[in-house]
């Protein structure tokens, strides 16, 4: 039985119709809702690719279901920042071209920006310890780090 | 030169190509000229295969080789800017569409510069002669008096001007590609050579991008797979009650041992597959992995492939005063793509469109049409940007399994790979084994070198990697892709007296075989240059000297001597293990890429724990010299890029399977490199604007896993012949030194 389930994603109200509230976010948010930003990479929350912000805090999406969201604020990649307007480490990514197939990068990004809102001027160590458990198979690391730490500074 | 032509539009149009919700860029804003209906051509040696120039003065790209998040197309696209002097904005590329890309090979081997983009140069150098002859009879001024800027021909005293959309706008050029069409002179470059900032970084920050992951056509349905429980297992039944409570689902699809579902949602599809009650088979036809080498070792040799054979290498080694002699091997690897596999199909009266992130869309478009009985004519392959695949992973197998999905319930089907389908059914990097001797005489110089490398065959036989899909369904394939290439690097780029290095050539390999970036060159480079640190130490000398002693090769010899200086190389004789729980050491490693094309040398330093036997490697220096750059800073992406993967690969990858299947089925049992295990890099690029480019991506993988184990022996005085570098495996290194 379909059912409706209201959300709030990137700053504005919206709604989802699904068959299962038990889905997770990651299924609403990339087929219901059309959003890029968080990836399908495991299914079983091991490589971030899927990571979201709820109520500022990163989460696996993948693996968490659209029923523990409630009224919380969700954030994708789109809502972090947007072509005429990028957060700092979207710019800072950019600047550092910081990307290969770029399939990790949303997760990176969100890992990060939930990282440095909570650390200001982190160590290597501290952002290697940050993203640790985000994986990238293309060999990007070095870029993100500088990356994140040139975001920062300038954040 | 002129004559109708066909613009993509048309021939959207006339196919009936969905490309609604197709949001890249290319395809909305691609619209030249007017009018015709016969098919473009994708002929290698037509300009028109490769450019059009619309009347406004916009230019296409039609690329054969596509970009796999290396950056090509961004460097393909300065090539093109470059040789039309047009700016780069005004160009427009297209990627790996079978019915507009011309056929220049799949996107392997480090090839898509030093092949696609020297194709791609002399199309562009050919159009540019012939507008200019075209311009200096409109403009009444001799062609070598005509100047271009920014696309408009003009004398170069001034006066009267033509743009390029006027000489040639919405008409074909009808020309051959021309061998001697001239080249502009690398010294008035101004966009090749250039670190131009890649086109498809932006959009990937900001969620704008679309991969074949977000790929949508209208009316689309979601399948997934369900894989049987062990890899050659049969289909014995199927029980649909199971999933009859799975909202949306439209059909279960069964032909022989290809079981699939569909449903209108992607979680509904999911659901679905893992609810469905199959019963299979039992099939244990895999070897035991305790004693995958012995089980090399036993497989049937079809044939020798004698890569190199000088002198008398049998004889001299003989006759040696000293002989030395070792065994390497290494682990079978996965892909491991972050993004699995996907794929989208479509069939419309009878013929096929498959949207796929193949490396290879002209060859899929074959094994689509051979496993369907289709003429080849009835199916398209579009390529859209997918997640990086360093070869062949499961894309075309997901392409194979969306075909048939489609085909069973007359809609289009967006077929989306588990990580467990990734990791558990992609074709796999095959095990490599090698044993190599040497001889010295008595003054230590290397007078023989004989090498065996055990590798399966290419081509025809039990190589040929198959669609999973026609495989499960016991349809048809086509024979033509196969890991053939992988003796590459088995021959040496030393100058010994008498050398032979055969590849045995195996019959079986125990799961479908394909290839890893550096597919074979990464693992026989990995033998050879620990094989010459055997050599160096066992004579006294400094590795890196004495690479050099057998070198024959001026830019090889250039290069080691700037590794030297970027590495502060001090020399040696041999290794000092020194006392302390942690010991630390460099290796040096040496490649002329399949002994033809780029140079690499690099120095790593490592951290080995006696005790836990883990090994760091904190360091590379590297040098690289791959002719012609044409974007640096896409050059250092792709060689950071391939040492990170390449140390994931050497320190921590080994799949793991029972006699039935593949056990490492996810990122927790087929672990890679994390963040706080990375390396620093430091890199000096030798750019030759003069001389041909050369692939940039490959070669710095190959000469990881020699590097690392060399510096383990100079920190430890223990060799690792065996890849994964794993700490067990030190440990009992350690232990029995």
């Amino acid at each position: 039985m379909a059912k409706t389930i209201p959300l709030h994603v990137n700053g504005k109200p919206t709604r989802v119709t699904v068959d299962d509230p038990d889905m997770p976010l990651l299924y609403a948010l990339r087929d219901n809702l059309g959003l890029h930003g968080p990836r399908f990479g495991c299914g079983l929350g091991q490589c971030g690719t899927c990571t979201v912000h709820i109520d500022g805090q990163p989460v696996r999406s993948c693996i968490t279901p659209l029923s523990a969201v409630g009224k919380k604020k969700i954030v994708t990649l789109e809502g972090l920042g947007s072509p005429e307007k990028l957060h700092p480490l979207q710019q800072a990514f950019i600047t550092e071209q910081a990307a290969q197939c770029g399939y990790c990068i949303s997760g990176m990004i969100m890992e990060a920006a939930a990282f440095l809102a909570r650390t200001k001027n982190p160590t290597d160590a501290q952002i290697k310890q940050a993203l640790a458990h985000n994986l990238c198979r293309c060999g990007t690391h070095l870029r993100i780090l500088r990356a994140v730490k040139r975001a920062s500074v300038s954040a | 030169m002129l004559s109708a032509k066909t613009t993509r539009r048309d021939f959207l149009k006339g196919t009936g190509i969905l490309i609604v919700g197709f949001s890249l860029p290319t395809f909305l804003r691609t619209a030249h000229a007017q009018g015709a209906t016969a098919p473009k051509t994708v002929a290698l040696d037509e300009v028109d295969a490769f450019l059009a120039i619309d009347r406004s003065g916009r230019v296409t790209l039609y690329s054969g080789k596509v970009d796999l998040g290396t950056g090509v197309r961004t460097a393909l696209t300065q090539i093109v800017a470059e040789e039309l002097d047009v700016p780069m904005a005004r160009v427009e590329v297209i990627e790996g569409d079978t019915a507009l890309t011309p056929a220049q090979g799949p996107t392997w081997g480090s090839l898509s510069i030093q092949v696609g983009g020297v194709q791609i140069r002399q199309a562009a150098a050919t159009a540019r002669q012939a507008l200019l002859q075209d311009a200096a009879k409109r403009l009444d001024v001799p062609a070598a008096d005509l100047v271009v800027e920014q696309g408009t021909v003009r004398a170069r005293s001034g006066g009267k001007q033509v743009t390029y959309g006027e000489l040639i706008g919405g008409k074909n050029f009808s020309l051959k590609l021309d061998k001697n069409a001239p080249l502009k002179d690398p010294a008035t470059y101004k966009l090749v050579g250039q670190s131009v900032p890649r086109y498809d970084i932006p959009p990937k920050m900001t969620g704008q991008f679309t991969y074949i992951h977000d790929f949508k056509v209208p009316g689309m349905l979601y399948g997934c797979v369900v894989r049987p429980s062990a890899i050659g297992a049969s289909l014995q039944s199927v029980d649909e009650s199971s999933v009859r409570g799975v909202p949306g689902l439209v059909k279960v699809v069964r032909q022989g041992n290809f079981l699939g579902v569909v449903a209108e949602s992607e979680w509904g599809a999911m659901q679905a597959a893992q609810k469905l009650n199959a019963s299979w088979s039992s099939w244990e036809g895999l070897p035991e992995q305790s004693k995958l080498w012995e089980y090399v070792r036993a497989t049937k040799i079809n044939k020798d492939d004698v890569t190199s054979n000088v002198g008398d290498a049998e004889q001299a080694l003989a006759q040696a005063a000293k002989r030395v002699s070792a065994t390497y091997n290494w682990a079978i690897h996965t892909h491991g793509s972050m993004g699995p596999s996907c794929a989208v199909a479509e069939f419309k009266d009878g013929k096929l469109t498959c949207w796929s992130a193949s490396q290879a869309t002209h060859n899929l478009r074959l094994q689509l049409a051979a496993m369907l009985s289709l003429p080849n004519t009835d199916v398209r392959v579009i390529y859209v940007d997918g997640s990086g695949c360093y070869g062949r992973n499961g894309h075309e197998d997901a392409a194979g399994d969306a075909a048939l999905l489609a085909r069973a319930v007359g809609r289009p089907v967006r077929v989306q790979w588990t990580r467990a389908d990734e990791h558990g059914w992609d074709p796999k990097g095959p095990p490599t084994l090698m044993d190599l001797q040497a001889g010295l005489d008595a003054s230590g110089n290397v007078v023989a070198w004989y090498s065996q490398l055990y590798i399966p065959e290419g081509g025809g036989g039990t190589g040929t990697v198959k669609l999973v899909a026609a495989e499960l369904a016991g349809l048809p394939f086509d024979k033509g892709m196969y890991p053939g290439n992988i003796i590459n690097n088995l021959a040496i780029p030393y100058s010994f007296p008498n050398v032979r290095t055969v590849a045995h050539r195996l019959a079986e390999t125990p799961l479908r075989p394909s290839w890893i970036r550096a597919p074979g060159r990464m693992q026989n480079t990995f033998c050879n240059e620990s094989f010459v640190d055997e050599l160096a130490a066992a004579t006294g000398a400094d590795p890196l000297e004495f690479r050099l002693r057998y070198i024959n090769d001026a830019r090889g010899t250039e290069l080691l001597k700037r590794l030297a200086r970027l590495a502060q190389w001090q020399g040696r004789s041999s290794a000092k293990p020194a006392s302390g729980e942690v010991a630390t050491g460099r290796g040096v490693t040496y490649v002329k890429y399949e002994l033809a094309r780029t140079y690499v040398g690099v120095v790593a330093d490592v951290e080995v724990n006696r005790k836990s036997g883990e090994v760091r490697v904190k360091h590379f220096a590297m040098v690289q010299d791959c002719g012609q750059i044409i974007n640096p800073d896409g050059v250092r992406n792709q060689m950071e890029g391939s040492v990170i993967q390449t140390v994931s690969r050497t320190l921590k990858e080994e799949l793991t399977f029972d006699r039935s299947r593949v056990t490492s089925l996810d990122w927790a049992s087929y672990p890679i490199l994390t963040f706080p295990e990375i390396p620093e890099i430091d890199i000096d690029l030798i750019d030759r604007p003069t001389e041909k480019p050369w692939g940039a991506g490959e070669p710095p993988a190959a000469v990881v896993p020699s590097a690392i184990s060399n510096a383990v022996f100079d920190a430890v005085g223990v060799r690792l012949r065996s890849v994964p570098f794993t700490p067990a495996k030190v440990r009992a290194a350690l232990g029995s030194a």
